[in-house]
């Protein structure tokens, strides 16, 4: 009989050779994939260089003397603030935060004044509302300082031994609503994983069911091929994509919007390989199923909104119910964002992202090979 | 070979065989069941029911070895728009595994004569020449068997003449066809014809032995105002068939003696009645009409 019917690397390669030429000949979704990051990086970008000003705050005074006066008037004039509202109490405070009619409630307690003169380090609670925290966190980054220069003018002269130590007051920040604090620098790192999931899935969610659009099925179906001949060759080409996606999004992150580099790129692009196969593999399977192109772009946004929504991106994870938890553990890009934010912030090594590793490649594995299972070779 | 979609019985137990090295003819009206039925040879549809052999092969266990040993040319063009024709060529000889495939490709399309058309895009291509390449798509890996579905559809009379022509080459260094088409002439150059209708086999044989089978008299008659006569033989009982060929019209039926009381009415001038052997493409017509009063 004839020879067994084995996985064939000439085919392979065919495949591969023809997704390219017809990726190249797409001039759409070419531009699709590189417009996507460049145009979200933009939006992004825009919300994160902006240096929101004037932000609604209220103020509860208790002190009677002048420094508490100094305090307000330090602030209104670095134009970050914009006092709205005198409060009598703390509760009348919260319930404008929870309204969203301020964002900041300052508290400055009774016989600050005195106290700041005897030396106490009199406190002195800003409470914020961060669920925002792209348009909270400059303002409050400033305040320290902001505080220290104006009060040392005031303590020039016999108080000025008190400035010089740990700062003449204990300035507290209490981030409400948002304990974690996402600052922008989480962001950019955060979008690599959200543009990936988004163009990756979509790509090759596509690659299938177009064929039996086209009608080119039928003839690639009469032709001795296998389906993981197909599904690989498939999902190669576009791993130079997200590649390149990958590429604009780090270059974009540390030239436009300053992000730290800690970690190893080279490590990142692992990653990134292994992330980049998932969501492939995740399509491929997705175009397996759908019978149509709609179909699996609707299958792609079925996938894509947990992943926004559940993986941390979007809200802390640990400030989400436990069930969404576990849904945000299957997920590959709540395992990519906790690598690249480790890597690209703290500095993070293989042995810190192993575990997440193992899990995308898990995940990976496993949607490829459900992918390989249901490819039909028959059209009925 | 039997194959049902949902309540539809498209391919109702055929039975067919192709000896080796024929061109065998497949015909029948449309949504007869003549796509199907390839479908299943090579393996893109699985069959309810039955059995069959390809080359030695099982066409239910066996589809990754027939696969390899046959051409199949669908009959929608399902070649990739946005290749060129040589890149085309190319991933289809890859599939395949061809030996030499740089030169194999090259000789194809010098053989297509399209050597200086080469990096053109498929899609670009007019109707006819999308079925040339198509064809050369399909031999490029010298398959055994052609299943050929409507080849000529759109395809310009001389350009058809070349394409039996190659055809009959082909078959001559023993490559076997199975051709399906709706052009009479086509099927008269078949070696053997085969007629389905609503999934079943009505007729099987050479030209001569599927004319002879469906028993029909023809009678041609000549003369003026063939449009109304036409009209009244009809509505005559004992009139299966009354079709204009021309100048001439083409009256039949399966019952000869029948058919000549029904015509003795109109046996004078200005009418000249003659017999003549019948046609078969009057054959199908004949099979086709039979079907539809039976239904
Ligand atoms: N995938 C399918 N699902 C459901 N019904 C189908 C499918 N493919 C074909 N059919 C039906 O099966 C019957 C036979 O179709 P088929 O395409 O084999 O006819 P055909 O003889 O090739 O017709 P034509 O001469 O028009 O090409 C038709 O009634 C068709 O509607
Ligand atoms: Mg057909």
């Amino acid at each position: 009989m004839k020879q067994p019917h084995r996985f064939s690397f000439q085919r392979l390669r065919g495949i591969i050779a023809k997704e390219f030429t017809q990726m190249r000949r797409d001039r759409l979704t070419f531009a699709m994939m590189l417009g996507i990051p460049l145009l979200q990086l933009t939006l992004f970008g825009y919300a994160i260089n902006s240096d929101p000003r004037h932000l609604p705050a209220a103020v509860l005074l208790a002190d009677q003397g002048p420094q508490g006066r100094t305090l307000l008037y330090a602030m209104k004039n670095s134009t970050f603030f914009n006092f709205v509202r005198q409060v009598k109490t703390e509760r009348e405070g919260r319930e404008l935060l929870e309204r969203g009619q301020v964002l900041f409630v300052v508290n400055i307690p009774e016989n600050f004044s005195r106290d700041l003169w005897r030396g106490d380090r009199p406190e002195v609670l800003v409470e914020a509302d961060a669920t925002d925290p792209v348009a909270t966190s400059t303002a409050l980054g400033s305040l320290g300082s902001l505080f220290d220069t104006a009060l040392q003018n005031d303590l020039k002269g016999s108080l000025a031994t008190l400035a010089g130590t740990s700062g003449p007051i204990d300035l507290r920040v209490h981030a409400l609503y948002n304990p974690e604090v996402v600052t922008q620098y989480n962001i950019v790192p955060g979008l690599m994983g959200v543009i990936l999931t988004m163009t990756m899935v979509m790509i090759t969610g596509l690659a299938i069911t177009r064929e039996r659009e086209r009608g080119t099925m039928e003839n690639l179906l009469s032709m001795p091929t296998r389906p993981s001949e197909v599904l690989i060759g498939k999902i190669v080409p576009y791993i130079l994509v997200g590649y390149i996606q990958v590429a604009v999004i780090l270059i974009a992150a540390s030239f436009l919007f300053h992000v730290p580099i800690e970690g190893s790129i080279i490590l990142l692009g692992v990653v990134a390989l292994v992330f980049i196969a998932a969501n492939l593999a995740m399509g491929i399977t997705f175009s397996t199923i759908a019978k149509n192109q709609l179909q699996a772009v609707q299958m792609t946004f079925f996938f894509f909104l947990p992943s926004i929504l559940l993986s941390g991106f979007m809200f802390p994870f640990r400030g989400m119910p436990r069930w969404a938890q576990m849904l945000g553990e299957v997920l590959p890009l709540t395992h990519f964002l906790r690598i690249v934010r480790g890597i690209l912030l703290k500095g993070n090594g293989i042995a810190d992202v192993s575990l997440q590793l193992w899990q995308l490649a898990l995940f990976a594995l496993v949607a490829l090979t459900i992918g390989i299972k249901r490819y039909r070779q028959t059209l009925d | 070979m039997t194959k049902r979609f949902g309540e539809l019985t498209a391919v109702d137990h055929v039975d067919l065989t192709v000896a080796a090295g024929e061109i065998y003819g497949f015909l029948g009206p449309n949504g007869s069941g003549k796509t199907t039925f390839l479908r299943i040879l090579c393996g893109l549809l699985r069959a309810d029911d039955g059995s069959g052999r390809v080359l030695g092969h099982d066409v239910i266990a066996e589809s990754e070895a027939i696969k390899r040993e046959v051409g199949y040319m669908t009959q929608r063009f399902s070649f990739w728009e946005d290749l060129s024709i040589e890149e085309n060529l190319d991933f289809v000889a890859r599939m395949y595994d061809v030996k030499n495939r740089r030169q194999t490709v090259r000789e194809s399309i010098e053989q297509l004569g399209l050597a200086e058309r080469k990096d053109q895009l498929a899609g670009e291509l007019s109707g006819g020449w999308k079925q040339r390449l198509a064809l050369a798509a399909c031999l490029i890996h010298r398959p055994k068997l052609l299943l050929l579905d409507e080849p000529t559809a759109g395809v310009d009379p001389k350009a058809r003449r070349d394409f039996w022509e190659q055809i009959h080459q082909l078959a001559a260094q023993a490559l076997t066809f199975l051709i399906t088409t709706h052009y009479m002439d086509e099927a008269e150059r078949c070696q053997r014809l085969a007629y389905i209708s609503k999934g079943k086999l009505l007729a099987a044989g050479t030209v001569d032995e599927v004319i002879s089978r469906v028993g029909l008299t023809t009678w041609s008659v000549r003369g003026r105002d063939l449009a109304q006569l036409a009209e009244q033989l009809r509505k005559t009982p004992g009139v299966q068939q009354a079709v204009a060929f021309g100048n001439s019209l083409h009256v039949s039926s399966t019952d000869a003696a029948a058919l000549q009381r029904a015509i003795a009415p109109f046996r004078h001038e200005p009418y000249d009645w003659r017999q003549i052997p019948s046609g078969l493409e009057d054959a199908f017509i004949s099979l086709m009409e039979h079907d539809r009063s039976t239904a």
